[in-house]
């Protein structure tokens, strides 16, 4: 193959590297609905429901006699299943329980999802938008604890005045994570390392300099001994609340709305959108249409960070940091890798993933709720959340899981396995 | 995966070529010229400190070799000038392909040494840089990725990425650990666990090859999916009941008589459990597999222009279900490596990584097992030197040591760039017809 001429060389080149733009563009589009995206939802639901029950191991016991007293493990079994999904729900969107309750307690797991799903909008759209353009960040990790440490340097260190310190912390926390995301695209586009491996080692090497940030001076707080937590942020840069202080919904919901907004025109209206979107459906082709490739990819990754940056801002100065506003290892709560799922099942449209968000958020707010109350860990939902993706990748999968009826006759996609 | 990899120079800077040359050539410098001056001018090989190697795991043994020194100093400045010239010949001459991989391999050599002749200097009272203990660090760090890096090629070579090696990790990991404890033995472990990484071998085969999902989102989904799961079925059912589910057997390390009792590399390479013998065993029979046999060439065909071998008589997708369904078995022995050869228990995340690392030392070594193999190596080296360093009292902060494998692994991928060439049909769905 190598000695190959060097048009053809281009040709075969040419056809793998098309197809990888295009398939990211396309990959949840085509003969895809409504319909199979909650039956995605359904089957996942029921095989999280599978997991509850195998995992509890009272429940699997009374399996061992289950042709003598079926009803025994069934019941048990529908037991698990109920109280999961229902403390799911209460935490999620409304507990009965409230109803003659104060507003916060009413509005409180609605709230919490709209504060979970806010840092998942800015993520969807940050994975999609360097999606749109052929490339793939995983690197999220990376650039919102990048992100988090410029705003949350901001925010202790300078001293400025109200209204101000806090629009300047989120601009710092957006350049941090958009510096971040422009080294890989410089490494990208100079040296043509591949955007997946290098984000992923920088996502540990970001983890590991916080780790050691939080315990260096200047940053570690210390007032809190013995634990790696970094000064808390000046209430001046706190992001201000929403609905009033007993609820915890904060500005950064609007941000993310808007995020939404400028990303939808930034792909219809902007030049650099449609480069950029050039750039995925076919390099050689956009290279060919005079659009200079390198730097697109650059200002891609860049702006791709910019967006993780400002999860990161809201991980650090909003609301939802459950550590008085300061930094602290696990800041990232593996939003860099939840984006990914969201950005996929939002198809990579900006509404479509703050919907994706919202229905994410909802799960990671009850969450805690079902482990409390049901007993069933929080982790759960990660799997929940990966196979709803794998689900809505493969609609062909679903279709056949359910006997729907194919659109076009997949003869030639006919399974030969 | 690699699509993109190979084609990024080729789009977007064959024309600046020589610009990029001049910068990163020009920042190698600074960095060489940096060396010189932190290591070699620094306080710690200052007033005539030496650097110390110690050459035996137990130096206090009866016939063990004695501890090497020699001056710092000038050797760390020689070296950091060393880099630096490797950097200023990037930056202002025309090298070939084949001289800047010696470029920059020499350099990063160069600069390697220079820390270590640092780290080491003075430290004679403490034993110095145990060598030994250098190379068994390393080949314990190396394990996983080589048998990683050894799945991929097979996936590869038959034209489906693999990237969820992180995953099968996992999946290995945790099904070795839970069977090994469940039988209390560790050969139920070991085949429990090569099983785990083949189900999501054969979950990622099914996916991309009968549902045509785009194969590196999907690997990266199914990394999600597997460190949810095993975490979820940790929290819930391992860690609640550790000594019934989670407290395996160990495998014990086998001294090889004769051979252990060479000096300096004796004990490092042959006093180790029978997971590490098989891995380099497995590399020699993979390469000569892939290489050298019938299976072997269809393999390649398939992964190279699968609608020639289809025109043959080939069975594409059934050659790829079967590669991809054996190459998780061998990362799924890797996540047996992390769990029951290392640690003797199964923790949240405990791969942490290195699948992906084992997936840049595939494209390091260029799609073959034996470069795979070095590219292990060398990672794992890095991977090990927190361990190997965390006696000399070097001041330098555990992160950024525990930094090194993955600024060196993009630093690697970053130099070779596009000098690397994947399987024609990676990441091609083959529908025929």
């Amino acid at each position: 193959m190598t000695t190959d001429t060097t048009p053809e060389e281009r040709a075969q080149e040419q056809e793998p590297l098309g197809g990888f733009g295009a398939s990211l563009q396309n990959i949840f589009s085509a003969e895809n609905s409504i319909l199979v995206t909650v039956l995605a939802i359904v089957l996942a639901l029921i095989v999280g429901a599978i997991l509850m029950v195998v995992s509890d191991t009272s429940a699997m016991s009374k399996a061992d006699y289950f042709f003598q007293s079926p009803g025994d493990f069934l019941s048990a079994a529908w037991h698990d299943i109920s109280t999961g999904y229902s403390a799911l729900f209460k935490g999620a969107i409304f507990d009965p329980k409230t109803v003659n309750g104060t507003p916060s307690q009413f509005f409180g797991p609605i709230t919490g999802t709209l504060l979970d799903a806010t840092p998942l909008i800015f993520g969807g759209l940050a994975v999609s938008l360097a999606f749109r353009g052929g490339l793939f960040n995983i690197g999220g990790q990376g650039q919102l604890i990048m992100g988090a440490i410029f705003a949350g340097y901001v925010g202790f260190a300078w001293h400025l005045p109200t209204g101000l310190h806090v629009i300047v912390a989120v601009i710092a926390g957006a350049i941090g994570g958009g510096l971040y995301g422009l080294l890989v695209g410089v490494l990208k586009a100079w040296r043509g390392a591949h955007e997946v491996i290098v984000t992923i080692m920088f996502n540990y090497a970001a983890f590991l300099f916080l780790g050691w940030l939080l315990n260096a001076n200047g940053f570690h707080d210390p007032h809190v001994f013995g634990q790696a937590v970094s000064k808390p942020v000046d209430p001046n840069a706190r992001l201000p609340h929403l609905f009033g202080d007993s609820v915890p919904t904060d500005i950064s919901l609007v941000i993310a709305i808007a995020a939404a907004v400028v990303v939808s025109w930034f792909f219809r209206r902007s030049k650099l959108g449609f480069e950029v979107r050039a750039l995925g459906f076919n390099p050689f082709a956009a290279r060919t249409a005079g659009i200079n490739v390198g730097r697109t990819r650059i200002l891609t990754m860049a702006l791709s960070g910019l967006l993780f940056g400002l999860v990161g801002v809201c991980q650090t100065l909003g609301t939802a940091n459950a550590n008085n506003n300061s930094l602290s290892p696990n800041i990232d709560a593996n939003l860099g890798f939840t984006a990914i799922t969201v950005a996929l099942l939002g198809r990579n449209k900006p509404w479509g993933i703050v919907w994706a968000a919202l229905l994410f958020g909802a799960f990671d707010a009850g969450a805690p709720i079902m482990q409390a109350s049901a007993g069933i860990r929080v982790e759960i939902v990660s799997v929940i959340e990966a196979l709803i993706v794998i689900f809505v990748a493969a609609p062909r999968l679903v279709q056949e899981i359910f006997r729907l009826r194919a659109r076009r006759a997949a003869a030639a996609t006919g399974g030969q396995a | 995966m690699t699509t993109t990899s190979i084609a990024a120079p080729s789009v977007g800077t064959a024309a600046k070529s020589g610009r990029a040359n001049l910068i990163a050539g020009l920042s190698q410098a600074v960095i060489g010229v940096y060396a010189v001056f932190a290591f070699g001018l620094g306080a710690r090989t200052q007033h005539s400190a030496k650097a110390a190697v110690g050459m035996a795991l137990n130096p206090n043994a009866p016939g063990a070799l004695h501890m090497q020194q020699f001056p710092a100093a000038p050797v760390a400045i020689a070296l950091g000038a060393l880099c630096t010239v490797c950097g200023l010949v990037r930056a202002f001459v025309t090298v070939s392909t084949v001289g800047r991989r010696w470029l920059t391999s020499g350099y990063v050599l160069a600069f390697v040494l220079a820390f270590l002749v640092w780290a080491s200097a003075g430290t004679s009272g403490r034993g110095g840089i145990s060598l030994p203990f250098a190379i068994q660090n390393t080949l314990i760090a190396a394990v996983p990725l080589i048998l990683g890096a050894l799945c991929g090629v097979i996936c590869e070579r038959s034209g489906v990425v693999n990237v969820a090696i992180e995953g099968q990790f996992l999946f290995g990991a945790f099904a070795g650990a839970m069977a090994a404890t469940m039988a209390n033995s560790v050969w139920v472990g070991l085949i429990a666990g090569c099983f785990g990484g083949a189900l999501l071998g054969a979950l990622l085969a099914v996916l991309a090859n009968r549902y045509h999902i785009e194969q590196v989102v999907l690997g990266v989904v199914l990394n999600v999916f597997a460190l949810g799961l095993t975490s979820f079925l940790y929290t819930q059912v391992l860690a609640p009941n550790q000594s019934s589910y989670n407290n395996p057997p160990i495998f014990q390390a086998i001294r090889i008589p004769g051979l252990a009792s060479i000096p300096v590399i004796g004990e490092a390479l042959f006093d180790n459990n029978i997971i590490l013998y098989a891995t380099f065993v497995i590399v020699v029979i993979v390469e000569i597999a892939l290489f050298r046999t019938r299976w072997g060439l269809r393999t390649r065909a398939v992964g190279e222009h699968p609608r020639a071998a289809d025109t043959v008589g080939i069975k594409v997708l059934g050659t790829r279900y079967r590669n991809v369904i054996l190459a998780g078995l061998l990362s799924g022995l890797g996540g047996v490596w992390l769990s029951i050869g290392q640690v003797g228990a199964f923790t949240t995340n405990m791969s942490s990584g290195k699948g992906f690392i084992a997936l840049a030392a595939l494209i390091v070594g260029r799609w073959s097992p034996v470069g795979a193999l070095g590219a292990a190596l060398l990672f794992g080296f890095f991977g090990g030197l927190g361990q190997t360093l965390s006696s000399l009292q070097t001041g330098v902060p555990s992160q950024f040591l525990s930094m090194a494998p993955y600024l060196v692994t993009v630093f690697v991928v970053a130099s070779l760039g596009g000098l690397v060439r994947p399987p024609a049909a990676e990441n091609q769905p083959f529908v025929k017809g």
